[in-house]
């Protein structure tokens, strides 16, 4: 039926669209009020993590859920951000300003030279490649004993706006980073649809197919790369004020695996997935390290379950299949 | 003479030691319709591989409207107005058929680092979309995903892919293999309306179809031409009966 017409206009914007997101930003909106109910600090601190984890997980399913491209580094734009805060702040910059430009001009810059290599290659092969640009920038950091080496080092105090502490008490910084995260959900939902989201898509779709109608698949990867380090690279700027500490375990290789998971988890290609995995990797990491000495033991067969079972991630659940 | 639109120099590939074309040459000119026929695993479809740009050439030139395009890419190719469709069908699966086609247009109307305006509700790229779904009587199924089509279906979008990136060379790998009857039918009068309009290239194995529409006809076998002429010559040629036409009896 609904195949009889023709869909000059496609489906465009439908309610259900926007109802799973507008819900999950409102209830994370809730969150300062609701904090004031427990141990406020805490709640606000572990709901801050959990949006700067959905920034960067949402910038990876631009790559993996629309571009098709499983890069397993993604944690060392984390790493730049963070760095960005903890080098400059070290050398008397702890203006957000100069922070934020330099960990959004590191992370584009990072992204062009390792993506230049490693959209050359595909499937397996971009896995590890990724992997192994992120391990040489994590021992990259371990290495400079000027900023802490292997140890990291510690923050000399939220970074300011404008010369004023506006960051400094939690909330403020809750409300930052979820204004952060909002804009990169509303940016990255109009670029997913623009042209040139359509030919990542295409490209994730079928590349030769692209290629036979005029695209060069290597230059929109590029792009794409670029603009989700930037993103991350923001996340890691973010989670250096969180945790007021920079360290290199901020770009491990497992912070790498733990950003696939979210996505994964989450639900690849709706951008909102990112927060509902974020929420549920933290939440369930939270409540299960707290009950439970050895905790891991049962966080990873959950994982493997929650994969198994929610085929399509969270957000496939609500639509009753993946879709 | 007029100047070819393309002209092959001397063209060969090989897998390992089996060499799957054989230093073939050919001019084809401009508005013509030229057929190559030849037995499966002649190297045909290597040889459009070679021509697009999909696969590299060991040896010989590629030259389309007088320039060497032999170290070009498939997409660079497709953009200087050689565009071609797949033996193995190519589509976008989860794509509607209309933004199959639409990317298409997109791909030769302006850049595509366009970041925010939604690509779905532009009408520049749909209404010329849509106007190429209808010459195939695809209208109906716009909205259709890709993956969701008939085979004949999917084929007559391939071509209609092909098409909106506006090419002045089309080439056609056995474009009606595993269509009905009627959608055959359907695809040979569309090209018989393309004839003089562009050049094509037709690799196909339906003998009517090709005597009915070529200008002229190549015989490849073994990768190498060993004739090119007319329909009528063709036809009555003694190597080709017997190493073509030969094979098709058996
Ligand atoms: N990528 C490849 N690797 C190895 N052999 C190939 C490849 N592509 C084609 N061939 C071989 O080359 C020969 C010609 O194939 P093809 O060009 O598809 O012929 P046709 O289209 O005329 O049927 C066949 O023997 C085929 O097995
Ligand atoms: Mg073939």
């Amino acid at each position: 039926m609904a195949a009889a017409t023709p869909a000059i206009r496609s489906p465009t914007a439908s309610p259900r669209d926007w109802l799973v997101p507008l819900v999950l930003f409102a209830l994370l909106a809730a969150v300062p009020l609701l904090a004031k109910l427990g141990p406020e600090g805490f709640i606000l601190s572990l709901m801050t993590r959990v949006v700067v984890v959905a920034l960067a997980a949402m910038s990876l399913d631009l790559l993996i859920g629309y571009g098709g491209l499983v890069s397993f580094g993604h944690a060392a734009f984390l790493g730049i951000g963070a760095y960005a805060v903890g080098i400059l702040s070290s050398h008397g910059i702890e203006e957000a300003g100069p922070q934020l430009a330099a960990a959004i001009g590191g992370s584009v810059l990072f992204a062009l030279a390792s993506g230049v290599i490693a959209l050359r290659t595909q499937g397996v092969y971009f896995i590890m490649i990724t992997l192994a640009f992120g391990q040489m920038l994590f021992f990259l950091a371990t290495a400079l004993s000027g900023y802490g080496g292997d140890d990291g080092m510690t923050l000399p105090g939220r970074s300011l706006l404008f010369d004023r502490p506006w960051l400094k008490g939690d909330a403020a910084l809750y409300w930052v980073s979820l204004a952060v995260l909002g804009a990169a959900y509303l940016g990255l939902r109009r670029v997913t649809a623009s042209r040139f989201g359509r030919v990542l898509r295409g490209l994730k779709e079928n590349e030769i197919r692209m290629e036979a109608v005029g695209f060069e698949a290597f230059r929109y990867r590029l792009v794409a790369y670029a603009l989700a380090g930037a993103v991350a690279g923001v996340a890691g700027f973010l989670l250096a004020n969180l945790s007021g500490f920079v360290s290199p375990a901020v770009m491990s290789w497992q912070r790498s695996g733990d950003l696939i998971f979210v996505v994964v988890l989450g639900g690849l290609g709706s951008l909102h997935g990112a927060i509902l995995g974020a929420a549920a990797f933290l939440l369930a990491e939270e409540v299960l390290s707290h009950y439970l000495e050895h905790w891991r033991l049962v966080f990873g067969p959950l994982l493997v379950l929650a994969v198994l079972f929610a085929r399509g991630g969270l957000v496939g659940i609500g639509r009753g299949r993946g879709a | 003479m007029t100047e070819p639109l393309l002209r092959l120099e001397g063209l060969s590939k090989s897998y390992g030691a089996l060499r799957v074309t054989d230093d073939v040459s050919l001019d084809l000119r401009p508005g013509e319709l030229h057929a190559v026929i030849g037995p499966n695993g002649a190297g045909k479809t290597t040889l459009v591989h070679q021509i697009s740009g999909l696969a590299r050439s060991d040896r010989g030139r590629v030259l389309f409207a007088g320039r060497d395009v032999t170290r070009l890419s498939m997409a660079e190719r497709v953009r200087l107005g050689l565009a071609r469709s797949f033996q193995i069908i190519s589509v976008l699966p989860a794509f509607t058929a209309l933004e199959n086609v639409a990317v298409a247009v997109q791909a030769r109307s302006g850049s595509s680092f366009r970041f925010l305006r939604p690509a779905r509700r532009d009408d520049a790229l749909n209404a010329p979309a849509l106007a190429l779904l209808e010459r195939f009587g695809l209208a109906h199924r716009a909205g259709v995903p890709a993956a969701l089509l008939s085979y004949g279906e999917k084929r007559q979008l391939e071509l209609a892919v092909a098409l909106a990136t506006a090419p002045s060379l089309l080439i056609l790998d056995e474009p009606l293999a595993g269509t009905s009857h009627d959608e055959s039918r359907g695809v040979v009068e569309i090209l018989r309306a393309l004839k003089g309009e562009i050049t094509i290239l037709l690799i196909e194995h339906d003998m009517e179809a090709v005597f009915a529409l070529a200008d002229r006809v190549s015989v490849l076998v073994y990768g190498k031409v060993v004739a090119t002429g007319d329909p009528a010559t063709i036809r009555a040629d003694p190597q080709v009966r017997a190493a073509y036409l030969g094979e098709e009896a058996a």
